[in-house]
């Protein structure tokens, strides 16, 4: 499994870089995998990334983006607009939260 | 007398309530099966509808012969599930208590969730589905009727009944645009809100290229918000024109499961992947299409899950542990047109592979490959469905999928 230096930090992420291990996040480290992917993040995808963290600690799934969207509060629109392109993945990125797998 | 509930006289519903009669004594269990209607539909004869393929008469059966005696069929819409009074009670005032109940209603095809869709004066006029009998009948008539244009073949969001189908669609629509001649004046567009073709890297690849050889457009990561006339228009603000939308709307499980508190944000019931228990009922199952389990939403699903189910359920209820796991073993055809297919086998953990089913090396099928063998392993599946399956009779393959006669990928030198 690899493992990549973030922040000074040694984490374990998975092959496309999302990371494997619940309790190596914190909310520090969020800001630098955000930036990675060219989101600065403000208190509006704080939100989101505090209710994808609980809603695994429950679920032990990452939520989809219709999950999100029913239960955050926070509209499907607003996640585009937050989180470009590929809302589900990207926030789950930087959740520290395995990938979605929703789609099979 | 014990009493088993089955809601739902689908695919799942169909096959718990035979194989469990003939598992369970009539003299200590009442099985009893809920369903609206009076027919039963061969769902994977839907895809051939629109292209006449099959005539309609192909895919529909009354349902009551199909159901095992001594099995009481109730005509009936559930109004809700009791859970905490074990019983279910239904629109027209009835009431049935139950010991166990079995959830397999499945999912429904949900056009009126995306604005628009339902309500924007195009349903049936140029907007059409192909997941429901009528509307793939309409479909057929569209199709005929069809002079050229932008053909768009859509996914509104996942999970839906057979995923490999809208692909399928959209190779059979290239075959019978070539067949007539007119593939010249028809742009195919396939768009999904997945990043690709297909969820599972070796298939999405494999399938991804067989529809840049058919010259269909596909449009990635497309998250539809509504429709405009006759326009899809996503969450991003892209913009697809369509003369013809061919759309897979939402699918979601049925309303009674909400109302009953007993659903996910598309009503379908959280449950154990390994036995298919609800996580908040030690009595209740979902079976089919009905449950949350990451695995396609299939018939053979609901087979492979079935075989499991029945074994488990007769040591449950006799107070044993459940000792069989369900892997999300999933086995389905793709239709490629022209005559082939390709067949693919996969599970929670196993994404589809090429190789050969069910003997490794001999097949006759052949994984993750176009091959006639494979169309004509799909038809003669009709047969089975109706004989072997429904039934409850038992098919000489294993529930569990096998890596035997699968190869995996070389890695990358």
């Amino acid at each position: 499994m690899p493992v990549t230096s973030i922040a000074g930090r040694d984490i374990h992420v998975d092959a496309e870089g999302f990371l494997t291990s619940y309790d190596e996040w914190t909310p520090e480290l969020a800001e630098q995998l955000a930036a990675q992917i060219g989101i600065d993040l403000t208190d509006a995808h704080r939100k989101v990334v505090a209710f994808l963290r609980d809603d695994y600690a429950t679920q032990g799934e990452t939520a989809t983006l219709r999950r999100v969207s029913t239960l955050s509060g926070v509209g499907t629109k607003e996640l585009f607009t937050l989180f470009p392109k590929k809302p589900a993945k990207k926030m789950a990125y930087i959740a520290g939260l395995p990938k979605p797998h929703g789609c099979v | 007398m014990r009493r088993l509930l089955v809601l739902g006289a689908g695919t799942a519903g169909t096959m718990v309530v035979n194989k469990l009669r003939h598992r369970l004594a009539r003299a200590d269990w009442q099985i009893t099966v809920v369903e609206p209607g009076d027919t039963h539909y061969y769902q994977p004869g839907y895809l051939f509808l629109p292209f006449g393929t099959y005539s309609p008469d192909q895919v529909v059966r009354p349902l009551r012969p199909l159901v095992a005696d001594g099995v009481d069929l109730v005509r009936g819409e559930v109004d809700r599930v009791a859970a905490a009074e074990n019983r279910v009670l239904l629109a027209d005032g009835r009431s049935l208590p139950y010991d166990y109940l079995v959830i397999a209603t499945g999912v429904t095809p949900r056009p009126d969730q995306t604005p628009g869709m339902l309500d924007g004066g195009q349903w049936r006029r140029s907007i059409f589905d192909f997941y429901t009998y009528d509307g793939a009948l309409a479909l057929a008539r569209a199709l005929d009727a069809f002079d050229g244009g932008r053909l768009v073949v859509h996914i509104t969001d996942m999970p839906i009944k057979c995923p490999v189908a809208p692909l399928e669609f959209a190779f059979l629509a290239d075959a019978h645009f070539r067949r007539r001649g007119m593939r010249d004046r028809v742009e195919l567009v396939y768009a999904t809100p997945l990043p690709g073709a297909f969820t599972k890297p070796v298939a999405a690849a494999r399938l991804g290229s067989m529809l840049d050889e058919r010259k269909i457009t596909v449009e990635p990561d497309f998250l539809v918000e509504r429709v405009d006339g006759t326009t899809l228009v996503s969450y991003d603000e892209r913009e697809i024109p369509f003369d013809l939308l061919v759309t897979v709307p939402l699918n979601m499980g049925a309303d009674y499961v909400a109302r009953s508190g007993l659903g996910d944000e598309l009503n379908l019931v959280p449950v154990d992947r390994s036995t298919l228990l609800s996580r908040a009922y030690d009595n209740i199952f979902a079976l089919g299409d009905a449950n949350d389990i990451p695995t396609s939403k299939a018939g053979s699903v609901a087979h492979f899950a079935v075989e499991v189910f029945t074994d488990n359920f007769v040591a449950y209820a006799a107070g044993r542990p459940m000792t069989g796991r369900f892997d999300g073993h999933a086995n389905c055809f793709v239709e490629s047109g022209g005559g082939r297919a390709l067949l693919i086998d996969f599970n929670y953990d196993t994404e589809p592979l090429p190789g050969r089913y069910p003997v490794p090396a001999l097949g006759p099928f052949r994984l993750l490959d176009e091959a006639a063998v494979n169309h004509w392993g799909k038809l003669a599946f009709r047969w089975m469905y109706w004989n072997v399956l429904l039934p409850g009779r038992p098919i000489p393959l294993p529930a569990h999928m096998s890596m035997a006669g699968k190869h995996l990928p070389h890695a990358e030198e």
